[in-house]
């Protein structure tokens, strides 16, 4: 099921501000000025965002020590992705498999029955 | 048409309370027969967790109350995924009760799995409710994309990955 290491990842993504500034940063790197600009909150409460962003490892901090840009980092973002896409289908292909061998037994019964005739 | 006949197929996923999380689908075929395919390993083993390179290592079942069942996945690159727990309740063909605890755990506790068959008109209704030892715990699985609300927060991020490719083809 989950790998443990997506619970960070899953828990950051949980936060509307947090999935905005994220969908900020795919459109390139930014700094925390920048980043506070579009939202009605404090430039602390940004920070405190970005920090669970960072623990998760979702962004990551450009070279320029003044400005110190956020940006995305894909990796974790791709894994949590394929993760939530293939819950679902993990028990879709389970019960799909299972209406498979449903329909064989029942030609199986079937058929028992009409030998036995 | 009889809602049950027009659900074959569909997966639905609830939550019938605080703690709990159901899954629910429809079967075409009599409820001894999705019953056994719930429970035997030589049925399991054909459709329980099986795809790509993904195989049983282990699937036994030990059918009574107190017995214990243990299923172990191998894949390709020999990673494994185990679980297993203990049945609590079996009414052959309506309804088995057993604990369930993953190896590598991805939620505190134990969890109870509640798995009942329904039949009408030949066609079955399975659900396994699963109860968690919390609200918390419950809400913690629930961040999997298994509801609606996640749903968005999921559409959300799919917005966030495509427009990932534009800039890090690095």
């Amino acid at each position: 099921m989950a790998p443990r290491h997506l619970d960070a990842t899953f828990a950051a993504l949980a936060d509307p501000t947090r999935r905005a500034i994220l969908a900020r940063l795919a459109t390139g790197e930014a700094s925390v000025t920048e980043l506070a600009a579009p939202f009605k909150i404090s430039q602390p409460a940004i920070s405190k965002h970005l920090k669970v962003l960072e623990r998760a490892g979702l962004i990551s901090r450009g070279r320029d020590a003044q400005r110190r840009p956020r940006r995305l980092e894909a990796k974790p973002l791709a894994e949590a992705t394929e993760w939530l896409e293939r819950y679902r289908e993990y028990w879709e292909g389970n019960y799909q498999r299972l209406d498979a061998l449903l329909e064989e037994l029942k030609t199986k019964k079937t058929k028992r029955t009409s030998t036995r005739r | 048409m009889n809602s049950q006949v027009k659900d074959v197929g569909k997966l639905q996923i609830s939550t019938p309370s605080d703690r709990e999380l159901a899954m629910t689908r429809v079967f075409d075929a009599p409820r001894s027969m999705v019953f056994d395919a719930w429970t035997k390993p030589e049925l399991l083993k054909r459709w329980l967790g099986v795809f790509g390179s993904w195989t049983f290592a282990v699937c036994e079942v030990d059918l009574r109350v107190g017995g214990k069942y243990r299923f172990v996945w191998r894949g390709k690159d020999g990673n494994e995924m185990g679980m297993g727990g203990v049945y609590r309740e079996i009414v052959r063909p309506e309804r088995t009760v057993s604990t369930e605890k993953f190896d590598d755990p991805w939620y505190e506790g134990d969890a109870i799995d509640t798995t009942t068959f329904a039949e009408r008109g030949g066609k079955t209704t399975m659900t396994t409710t699963v109860l968690y030892e919390s609200k918390e715990i419950r809400d913690a699985v629930l961040k999997s994309p298994m509801e609606s609300g996640v749903a968005k927060s999921y559409d959300k991020l799919a917005e966030v990955l495509a427009a990932i490719p534009a800039r890090s083809g690095k």
